[in-house]
């Protein structure tokens, strides 16, 4: 399975790890809707750190997409907010 | 709700979706697609250059600060000497703020520095994805007629698609980071110019006063020291200013 570290480059990870990951990730997901800034920042760099020490990192010049985005570790609420917005945190692609 | 994983995934498919559907023609897709690619990266190089810029701003931002205290400190000696402790007082205060700013700038110059790494990397991430997506390019047009050149297509588009979107969220964030230190930039700049005394840091009520008390026992030691180095002369004009 391939994850995607935002920021950060593409990991290889055992198929085993998706279950904690999901974890970390509902979690994660319940502190964002808390506005929980601290426990949203220690969840996604959990979340990073696990990708980060078990996955394989995928060569640069490797174009296959990924299964799992994981969104930048230092992402904060607001951004957070942003970025599942209507609007958008990524401007479109220069026309 | 779902979690911040998948909604993210759907952001990105989102995003490359509407980049690839601009082309339905496969072979124009990869051309269209190739073009946009170095659009991004001449976007990721032209953020770096504007994240360099802004850190050139508050480096010299920092200088000037750095020679505003003595000059304060100058003005504040005048003006007891003159036997208005009034306007010594305003001075200190002032000197105190530029210190304090002076702090605020280091970690706002080490923040864009860290800023303008993760531009260069994504930068060179990409870049050598392009380079990869141009040579494939080549290969998958030779072979298009076949059914499996067009899933490779599919693939290496959304591959590179999801590398751009990562790209697009980099610069966006360092150029949202960069124009909060531009205006917090141009308030310093503003204040050095016109002598004001406003409080900007944007902090708590409670940071503020906390500031204030520090600011205000910093000026107290130094009204003292100051006090301690006038000649007796000046001592006593000061005696006389009182009364």
């Amino acid at each position: 399975m391939i994850v995607r570290l935002m920021g950060e480059g593409q990991f290889r990870i055992d198929d085993g790890l998706i279950d904690r990951l999901n974890e970390l990730d509902d979690r994660a997901q319940a502190a964002a809707e808390a506005d929980d800034e601290p426990g949203l920042d220690r969840l996604l760099d959990q979340m990073w750190r696990l990708v980060h020490d078990e996955g394989e990192r995928l060569r640069d010049d490797d174009l296959s997409p990924s299964d799992v985005v994981i969104p930048p570790s230092d992402l904060t609420l607001e951004e957070t907010r942003r970025l599942f917005s209507h609007e958008g945190l990524i401007p479109d692609a220069p026309a | 709700m779902a979690g911040l994983m998948s909604r993210t995934s759907n952001v990105i498919k989102a995003w490359v979706s509407k980049l690839l559907d601009r082309a339905e023609d496969p072979s124009v897709t990869l051309d269209y697609s190739y073009e946009k690619q170095r659009e991004m990266l001449q976007n990721v190089k032209r953020g770096v250059a504007d994240v360099v810029t802004a850190k050139k701003r508050l480096e010299l931002q920092t200088q000037k600060l750095e020679q505003e205290m003595p000059k304060l400190e100058e003005q504040a000696r005048k003006a007891l000497a003159a036997g208005r402790e009034d306007l010594a007082r305003a001075a200190l205060e002032r000197k105190a703020f530029a210190q304090q700013q002076l702090q605020g700038l280091d970690q706002q110059i080490a923040g864009l520095e860290a800023q303008q790494e993760k531009l260069v990397a994504s930068e060179k991430r990409l870049a050598t994805k392009v380079e990869s997506f141009r040579s494939q390019k080549e290969v998958i047009k030779a072979q298009y007629s076949a059914a499996e050149a067009q899933v490779r297509i599919g693939e290496a588009a959304t591959g590179i698609g999801e590398e751009m979107a990562d790209t697009g969220l980099a610069i966006q964030r360092a150029q949202d980071k960069t124009e909060q230190m531009q205006a917090r930039a141009g308030a310093v700049d503003e204040l050095v110019e016109a002598g004001t005394l406003e409080d900007f840091s944007g902090g708590t009520q409670l940071d503020r006063e906390l500031a204030q008390l520090e600011t205000s026992s910093q000026v107290d030691d130094e009204l003292a020291r100051l006090k301690g180095e006038l000649g007796p002369g000046e001592r006593k004009a000061l005696e006389e200013e009182k009364r």
